[in-house]
């Protein structure tokens, strides 16, 4: 028995409350999903029909079972809108996450180079457009974006354009709004790796007669590269299921799984439809995502 | 938790003089004790007493278990084996919190959002202790440990010395029974942690306390401690006084690790009276005192401290040098170290061997000094050596 | 010692074009809720024309009520969820279900959000629980206890576990010694968790628009659906009037933090 676990029996009875809400509002929400999506679609209130009832007994319980359809996976594989949807949202996410990584490591590069003091104050800079509202921040560009909007007033005073350019609905502006959106969540991980990066390595790199883009490339990147998995992949699960940027900002001719769903949930009413198509995105990024999980569970370890 | 100890909910409890020992016994009794973390035995068996009002070190290189085994003392670590008697009690598996001995970390763990005076409180305030007889104490604590007028200073506000104060002073309010000290100088540069070294002992006089400091630095040990407890891969190597741990060490191990030292191995030869004959390698036939103890093997090893090495020009002469057969060898000096109070000569032997000397430097021109490659007489008397087995 | 930086051109303008990207939008954003004038185009003077229409659109003021009252009920459970969740993860050691525990608290983090959304609105309508104010608060809490615990448990790993150990060393039990040492060294790191949780609440449009009711949208959905409509001026001033909300929490939030902590060690808010 040692400090830490004499310390350590108080402190797992912390757990019992945070875990009974987690295993109510998370886990079993998810074996609804589950359950649904294996579900006929009915048109009721709620409109799907229940598989299984845990009150009528064992036997209703097997030929509940036996009803379990994987009806609406087929109906996701075969239609092409959902494939579609897929790829779409896999390419717009690889896409946008590249941008993000080119963008935001010159940034995050700069403010881990600012004396100390500054470095402080770039970083509540980075961050305190990450409080403002997410809803805003792509309204905000919706204002700049639009047909008599910032943008095109300006080009159109440079003479760079000789009549206004259609930037809302279109990629471009959904990539700006993701970028403008996601770039805190690229920096901050890249900084915390640059700024804890020794500056006596890029001095010894120089010392053995390595110029400076050599330095960057053989030194400071290979290190900065926990940094580049950890914004990567925060940038990268999230964008796959985005929902609101594709919706304000982009066309409506192909749309992202995300936006699927809401379709089908909210206009479509197809519950279990719409709860496959979670299940679908899930599985896509379970693997990113328990890469994450591993990734944050070893950072936070390492403070101990 | 067998015999808890109980609670210390009055600082009179855990005063001097509470649950002391009868006389005769010591305050602290190890016995046994061992601790295992995964497959690493970190403790191995350790037993040993210690009296009420010494100065204990435990000295070790890092990863020896000196410091797991004060944490066993402090209730952080429970042993696997083993018992700790404080004043005749098992307190082996009681809590930290259950015990009447406290400790100063080796970071001092001074509680940030505290000041000075409510770090110094702390322990006084868990223990129930009435309010005015907080602020006496505390002002006692900080007059004893000279903070007066940073009472009121968050521990970031000050230096190194003076945390160094704060943690002695907080871990002594209490007033326990065994004040354990876990490298209490370490962060402290050599000049500061030389006057503290001297505060130590002095206060430890005055209180009459029992201190157990953990230390990998022997000079402090040498210098603070009435005696030393050496350790080496969780077993104690050796308990004795400073002098008698250089002086007289138990082993080679001991003799290489405490101070410099000439190592010869060779062969026991023949015993004339209370002197042995040993032929060794490099040093040629060096007679020596015979140990206390016998030493039984043939293969042995010869130790000489620098300092009782002697070097000169021609052989000694004389009858005081015939009269106690002086060993005398043949060299060349190989390297000069010059270390200020001392010059460390290596010195090549004719036989062989390399040969240090440390020669004080007793006046302020060097014309005794020897030169590189003259050719000199290192000689020193059978009981400057120490027979170890090999 | 870190020496001098050794900035570049190519630093500074990275610098510079960033912020400037991360901080013109709402510039102008906020500018424009103060323009007399409804076409964007033109700029009108200035004026406080939208926040008085703003003030008499009934339901927007409904909805920010809503909003308002779940960011702070959400941030308040989310807080105390996470905390708790937090020392189980950096003090608890080993315990059965950990890795379940600590799965599902990393999980919500980046999990799309439509998915949370969902699932939750399916486990209220099989629960058959009247869908409105507390529904979405039990949604918010849900995701928002995760950030908390993510903040406060950094915060208590890079804690010196030595203190601990000296509280109880001064005579302290472990439940004692987290409550006279611990608890008020990480008490900025708990101020930090709940504004984050207050300010993903009061953002929330995807969970929110699952499980609220008819009756009871909450400020992002009624702006969304003001959004999907086009730009409109009223909608500019609500936006500054969240953002200025939002800037004075952190105001506040930061102020408390350099009081409590002694050390100036802030907590990063991510």
């Amino acid at each position: 028995m040692s400090a830490r676990r004499i310390f350590a029996r108080p402190a797992r009875l912390a757990a019992i409350m945070p875990y009974v809400w987690m295993v109510l509002f998370f886990l079993v929400p998810f074996g609804f999903v589950l359950k649904i999506s294996l579900s006929q679609t009915a048109i009721a209130q709620p409109p799907y029909e229940p598989v299984f009832d845990l009150t009528q007994g064992w036997e209703a319980l097997k030929a509940a079972f036996a009803a379990l359809s994987v009806d609406n996976f087929r109906l996701l594989a075969s239609d092409d809108i959902y494939m579609f949807a897929y790829v779409r949202s896999l390419t717009v996410a690889v896409t946008a996450t590249a941008l993000l990584l080119l963008i935001g490591y010159p940034i995050a590069y700069g403010m881990a180079r600012l004396p100390t003091r500054w470095q402080a104050v770039a970083m509540v800079l980075v961050i305190v457009p990450f409080w403002t509202s997410f809803l805003i921040r792509i309204y905000a560009w919706i204002n700049i974006l639009q047909h008599d909007g910032l943008l095109n007033q300006i080009l159109l005073a440079l003479h760079l354009v000789s009549q206004p350019v259609v930037w809302l609905s279109t990629d471009s502006a959904m990539y700006i709004g993701i970028v403008y959106s996601y770039l805190p969540f690229m920096i901050l991980p890249l900084y915390a790796t640059l700024a804890k990066m020794e500056p006596v390595l890029e001095e010894a790199a120089s010392d053995l007669g390595a110029p400076p883009w050599q330095v960057f490339w053989l030194v400071t990147f290979p290190l900065s590269l926990p940094g580049v998995g950890a914004g990567v992949l925060l940038c990268f699960i999230p964008i796959v299921g985005e929902f609101v940027i594709p919706d304000l900002l982009a066309g409506s001719n192909s749309l992202m799984i995300g936006q699927t769903l809401w379709l089908e949930f909210f206009t479509n009413k197809d519950w279990p439809v719409a709860s496959a198509a979670a299940i679908v995105l899930l599985v896509v990024l379970l693997a990113p995502l328990l890469l994450y999980e591993r990734l944050q569970k070893r950072q936070l370890e390492q403070g101990r | 938790m067998t015999d808890k100890l109980p609670r210390t909910n009055a600082t009179a409890k855990a005063a001097r003089g509470d649950a002391h020992p009868a006389a005769g016994e010591p305050l602290l009794r190890i016995e046994g004790v061992a601790k295992t973390f995964g497959t690493f035995r970190a403790v191995d068996g350790v037993s040993l007493d210690i009296k009420a009002g010494e100065f204990f070190a435990l000295l070790g290189p890092s990863g020896c278990g000196k410091t797991t085994l004060l944490r066993m003392l402090a209730g952080f670590e429970a042993p696997d084996e083993g018992r700790i008697l404080l004043g005749g009690k098992d307190i082996a598996q009681a809590l930290p919190h259950e015990r009447p001995i406290n400790m100063m970390f080796q970071n001092y763990a001074l509680f940030p959002h505290l000041a000075v005076r409510d770090n110094i409180a702390f322990g006084l305030k868990r223990a129930g202790m009435a309010r005015g007889e907080i602020a006496t104490r505390v002002a006692e604590m900080v007059a004893l440990v000279k903070l007066e007028g940073l009472e009121k200073r968050k521990p970031d506000q000050l230096s190194g010395g003076q945390r160094q104060r704060v943690a002695l002073a907080r871990a002594l309010a209490r007033r326990p029974q065994l004040l354990l000290l876990d490298e209490p100088l370490a962060a402290l540069d050599k000049k500061l942690r030389e006057n503290t070294q001297g505060e130590l002992m002095e206060l430890q006089r005055r209180l009459g306390m029992t201190f157990i400091i953990v230390t990998h630095d022997q000079e402090e040990a040498m210098t603070m401690a009435s005696r030393i407890g050496v350790m080496r891969d969780g077993k104690l190597a050796q308990v004795a006084s400073p002098r008698e741990l250089y002086e007289a060490p138990h082993s080679r191990w001991i003799a290489e690790f405490v101070g410099d030292v000439n190592l010869f191995d060779g062969e026991f030869k023949l015993r004339d009276g209370h002197q042995l004959v040993i032929a060794t390698q490099g040093a040629g036939t060096l007679v020596v005192a015979e140990p206390r103890e016998r030493v039984g093997e043939s293969h042995l090893s010869v130790a000489i401290r620098p300092e009782k090495v002697k070097l000169s020009r021609r052989g000694p002469v004389g009858e005081i040098g015939h009269a106690v057969a002086i060993n005398s060898l043949d060299g060349v000096i190989a390297d000069i170290c010059y270390l200020g109070g001392t010059t460390t000569y290596k010195v090549k032997l004719d036989a062989g061997g390399m040969m240090q000397a440390a020669v004080a430097n007793s006046a302020r021109l060097d014309i005794d000094a020897y030169s590189l490659n003259q050719h000199v007489v290192a000689w020193f008397t059978p009981d400057d050596c120490v027979v170890l087995p090999s | 010692m870190r020496k001098i930086s050794r900035l570049s051109r190519f630093n500074i303008a990275s610098l510079t074009l960033g912020l400037a990207f991360l901080y013109l939008p709402i510039l102008i954003l906020v500018i424009y809720s103060f323009n007399a004038s409804r076409l964007v185009t033109v700029w009108g003077g200035w004026s406080l024309r939208w926040y008085q229409e703003l003030f008499s659109d009934r339901a927007m003021i409904e909805a920010a009520w809503m909003s308002l009252r779940v960011a702070i009920s959400s941030a308040t459970i989310a807080t105390l969820l996470g905390t708790l969740a937090a020392v189980a993860l950096s003090r608890g050691e080993r315990f059965r279900g950990r890795t379940l525990f600590s799965g599902m608290l990393y999980a919500p983090l980046v999990m799309p959000e439509v998915i949370a959304g969902l699932s939750l609105l399916l486990l209220f309508v099989a629960l058959n629980a009247e869908r409105g104010f507390w529904t979405v608060t039990i949604a918010h809490t849900t995701l928002t206890m995760c950030f908390v615990a993510v903040v406060v448990q950094s915060r208590l790993g890079s804690l010196d576990r030595s203190l601990e150990e000296a509280a109880m060393d001064l005579g302290c039990d472990p439940v004692r010694a987290f409550l006279a040492v611990t608890l008020p060294l990480i008490v900025p790191a708990i101020v930090a968790g709940w504004m984050l949780a207050f300010t993903l609440s009061l953002d929330d449009l995807v969970i929110a628009s699952f499980t609220t009711g008819p009756g009871s949208a909450t400020l992002p959905i009624r702006i969304y659906s003001e959004v999907r409509l086009g730009v409109k001026p009223e909608i500019n001033a609500i936006c500054t009037l969240v953002i200025g909300l939002i800037a004075v929490v952190i105001v506040i939030a930061s102020l408390a933090s350099k009081l409590s902590s002694s050390q100036g060690e802030s907590a990063a808010p991510l």
